[in-house]
């Protein structure tokens, strides 16, 4: 066992050792001084290590290493654009760059969109009160440096901030062009009071990528948000959502992975006033090389809040899923009702689902449970298919997607969800 | 607390545990002190401590020389900081880590030679040292039960009980002191086997200063023929006590093995680490139940145990089974997580536990299962309540290693909250390492019931006696896995434990 100073001092070298030779971008006023701060809080931290509590199950290395390992695509039919009945505004990032080419004109009524890499060059911005402010915040209690690593050095990224109900969804599209490229990607979206917006983002993103995302929801507001992650086999990529919730604001996050070497999503959620409602969903199918891990941290701030993570996984030929959920209830957030539901199938005996769905709580006057299960094919469930005359890969495909459906039952959309659910399900009999 | 009527009484709650607990109402109930001259070895901890303890207990040189290890590993370990508990730094240097009373000097024959005022204290905690008694308020069917005890007052044990009748049965039952005179053999095979050395922190310290503790041998096909109790008693004060207890249950065997613990009341904290290993072969069957009750500190958090306890089952062959039972009522501090190594094929691990914590108490407690044979299955049942301004929390690990293939485990963590100003938290930790194997976690976290509360106002109860009843009906599941006698107690301190927390 390493003592725990020198482990600190490990990171911290390590640290050191990754900024040695980097300089934060230039920028204006307000960036400059929220990646000097970011910067900081890096060097305190220090880069993460496996022997952290809190990378107990992922090993962060490939995040953070010096060289991008090389990603190809070998599946083209894995990279098929989603959503594209969908009427939106596109937003075109190739290996995590904006092309301003390929996207539609940022025109969308109620809302003003910037690029950070503009936005980044002026004095003042209003996304200065949330960029680097929500992710500084998100570093209690527990230390998430990937997170202040983009912060400091991120150039890419849009700036979203809604005033009234959008009319049409935002899509930010993912595009690759090279197999090593080390995409940065920091996006911020503000929702006035009563705003409401669709968010959706789709594609492989690059090789490696670093994506913060940080919401902030004025009272009443609602967003909506759809990310159906690259489905390229070997790309590697951290992704963190913090979002603040105001008073009666509504927050509904759903996440489809499929495929992917190395997939870290962190959420972090405060419920900061009273009436919020927070629902997290992902579904993941994983195969052979695959590590996905979600990891979600939900804060009760406030009265009479809701929350609801309903996390699926399919998992097969070694793939590896961890979940780490943890609610946490301040003593001030009475009457607070918490779900939280981690569930793993797993198609092969070498699969692994790993997890740790915490609670804690201060208040008393509450409703919390979590569950969390594993296993594999139900043996009655696919008899009574099997009985039925069903196929045997078809009665094994039916109650898969019946597993899956539970997690995209959480969307609201019947459209998006029925788009998802059929893409999944053209993706899993590729692979059987 | 108002007497209650004959007919409010409810199921499963008769009327002799009402009594017990009215007459146990108020506040810690064994928190007076002996007072006895002690020989104590010099505050601090040195290698020459460790020379001392050994000496003084007569051991063979292999026994130093396994304590010295453990010392000079434990020089080398940090304290675990892991858990949600705050532990004030702790001066070790501070503590003594050897106290025994004078009139043991000379080892008593028998438990007539004991010092009277000794069997005095175990008298007045209703701990039977008699063999004609068995333990207070139990009525067997035709005969009465006998419980065979060892009485561990600080370092050292003051005798067992039932010998006799116990040795007829080839069961070996005595201090682990006495086992390493008498078993040396049983000893060296099995000790440190189940929890190593430098396991941990405080196992790495219990591995070099223990002082006394039980030790049980059942030999093949043997079941036990009475329940085996060990009581430990602190009493000195700024004295650490570090018990070591052993069983060993060879194939085919069957032991149910019950621990106590109360200590004086006191505004200084103090130390405990214990250490206990279970071997389990063949087919052998092991029941291991605790109530602790050591002193929580006083309303204000003042006082109190440290209570860092290290315990572990080893399920070595096919189809050996393990249940820990447990009722954590004490200390101010608990870090315990009794665990069972699932490596036999077939071989079964279950853990029930309640674990209260009220006023400034904190408690970190849970489980592990380790599933490493096929087949294996265990069940986590565990209730957490908390409190005024303690916090409590669970924590688990239900590990499935890859040959443990169609293997089972089913966890319940249930927890209730009493207040707006404790805590209750659940950190399980699920790892799945193949796919026939199934895992389910359930955890819920509420207040009590208003309702539940109000229905027993309106029938003339008060809100302490309420409270009490519905937390005791949230137990129940744990309780009633307990044996008989320690059943009874645990309902009363449930209600014990729960004063003041209301209104």
């Amino acid at each position: 066992m390493i003592p725990r100073a020198k482990l600190v001092q490990q990171k911290r070298d390590a640290a050191v050792t990754w900024l040695d030779g980097r300089a934060l971008p230039e920028g204006g006023v307000w960036a400059t001084k929220a990646r000097k701060a970011a910067e900081d809080r890096l060097r305190d931290m220090g880069m993460p290590s496996k022997r952290d509590e809190y990378w107990r199950y992922t090993d962060p290395r490939r995040l953070t290493e010096s060289t991008v390992q090389p990603a190809v695509l070998h599946d083209t039919g894995d990279a098929l654009p989603l959503f594209d009945r969908v009427d939106r505004v596109k937003l075109v990032f190739v290996d995590g760059v904006f092309d301003a080419e390929a996207s539609d004109a940022p025109e969308l009524a109620g809302a003003e969109i910037s690029q950070l890499r503009d936005a980044a060059r002026s004095d003042l911005h209003w996304a200065r009160d949330i960029y680097g402010v929500l992710e500084a915040r998100g570093q209690t209690p527990i230390s998430r440096p990937l997170a202040s690593l983009n912060t400091a050095f991120a150039t890419n990224g849009v700036l979203i901030r809604v005033a009234g109900k959008a009319p049409r969804p935002l899509a930010l599209i993912y595009r690759r062009s090279q197999d090593t490229a080390d995409a940065l990607m920091h996006h911020v979206i503000r929702l006035d009071a009563g705003a409401e917006l669709t968010l959706l983002e789709d594609g492989p993103v690059a090789a490696r990528y670093n994506q913060v995302t940080e919401i902030d929801l004025g009272e009443g507001a609602v967003l909506n948000h759809i990310r159906a992650q690259g489905r390229d086999h070997e790309r590697v990529g951290a992704t963190h959502l913090f979002a603040r919730l105001g008073a009666k604001a509504q927050l509904k996050s759903f996440t489809l992975s499929a495929n992917g070497a190395l997939t870290r999503n962190e959420a972090v959620i405060w419920l900061d006033g009273s009436d919020g409602t927070a629902h997290i969903a992902g579904a993941c199918v994983g195969d052979g090389a695959f590590h996905h891990d979600d990891t979600v941290f939900v804060n009760h701030a406030a009265p009479r809040c809701e929350s609801r993570q309903v996390y699926k996984k399919v998992l097969r030929h070694g793939a590896v899923g961890v979940f780490q959920g943890k609610i946490l209830v301040d003593q001030i957030a009475q009457l607070t009702d918490g779900y939280q539901i981690s569930q793993s199938l797993l198609l092969n005996e070498d699969a692994q689902f790993l997890a740790k769905p915490e609670l804690e709580i201060y208040a008393d006057d509450v409703k919390c449970s979590h569950g969390s299960t594993s296993g594999e094919i139900d043996a009655n469930q696919f008899f009574y298919l099997r009985a039925r005359g069903v196929p045997e890969a078809q009665a094994r495909m039916l109650l898969v997607l019946a597993f899956l459906a539970e997690a995209l039952d959480e969307i609201d959309d019947h459209a998006l969800a029925a788009e998802l659910r059929d893409h999944l399900e053209a993706w899993l009999n590729r692979r059987t | 607390m108002v007497a209650l009527d004959e007919t409010q009484l409810r199921d499963g709650v008769d009327r002799e545990t009402v009594e017990t607990v009215q007459s146990m109402a108020g506040t810690y109930k064994h928190g007076w002190e002996t007072e006895i001259e002690m020989e104590f070895a010099p505050k601090g901890l040195n290698e020459d401590i460790v020379r001392l303890i050994s000496k003084k207990n007569n051991e063979p040189e292999w026994l130093l020389e396994w304590r010295l290890d453990a010392y000079r590993r434990w020089l080398t370990m940090e304290s675990p900081d892991w858990a949600m508990l705050k532990i004030p730094e702790i001066d070790y240097q501070e503590q003594y880590y050897y106290a025994k009373p004078k009139s043991m000097e000379e080892k008593p024959k028998s438990l007539d030679d004991v010092d009277p005022k000794l069997l005095e204290t175990y008298a007045k905690l209703g701990i039977p040292l008699k063999e004609q008694m068995v333990l207070a308020g139990v009525e067997g069917a035709d005969e009465p039960r006998k419980v065979a005890v060892d009485a561990v007052f600080d370092s050292v044990s003051l005798g067992t009980t039932f010998k006799k009748e116990l040795a007829a049965a080839g069961v070996i039952f005595c201090s682990i002191s006495e086992a390493v005179q008498d078993h040396p053999e049983l000893v060296k095979k099995y000790l440190g086997s189940v929890v190593p050395q430098n396991d941990n922190y405080f196992a790495a310290l219990n591995s070099a200063v223990f002082s006394d503790g039980s030790f049980v041998y059942i030999p093949a096909g043997v079941r036990c023929p009475m329940e085996l109790s060990t009581y430990f008693r602190i009493n000195a004060e700024n004295t650490g006590q570090f018990e070591r207890t052993l069983i060993v249950a060879e194939k085919g065997s069957h032991v149910s093995y019950l621990e106590g613990c109360t200590a004086p009341k006191r505004d200084t904290t103090q130390l405990h680490a214990a250490v206990v290993e279970i071997v389990v072969l063949e087919d052998a069957e092991v029941k291991y139940s605790t109530v602790q009750n050591w002193f929580p500190g006083d309303e204000n958090g003042k006082g109190g145990i440290y209570n860092f306890v290290t315990k572990r089952a080893d399920c070595r062959e096919a189809r050996a089974k393990v249940m820990w039972t447990q009722v954590e009522t004490g200390s101010a501090i608990t870090w315990k997580y009794p665990s069972c190594i699932l490596r036999g094929d077939d071989s079964q691990g279950e853990f029930y536990s309640i674990a209260i914590a009220n006023n400034w108490q904190q408690a970190d407690t849970g489980t592990k299962m380790v599933h490493l044979g096929k087949n294996t299955r265990s069940r986590i049942v565990s209730k957490g309540i908390s409190a005024g301004h303690a916090q409590n929390t669970y924590r688990g690990l239900v590990s499935m290693h890859p040959k443990a293939t169609s293997s089972r485990n089913y966890t319940q963590c249930d927890s209730l909250l009493i207040g707006d100003k404790c805590g209750a938290h659940t950190v399980p930790y699920i790892e799945v390492r193949n796919a026939s194997s199934r895992v389910e976690h359930e955890a819920t976290t509420s207040k009590v019931d208003d309702d539940q509360l109000f229905y027993c106002r309106q029938r003339g109860m008060d809100e302490e006696e309420a409270v009490a009843l519905v937390v005791n009906g949230f137990c129940r599941e744990v309780l009633q896995e307990l044996p008989m006698e320690f059943a009874m107690e645990a309902q009363a301190l449930v209600a014990i434990s729960l004063e003041g927390s209301v209104g």
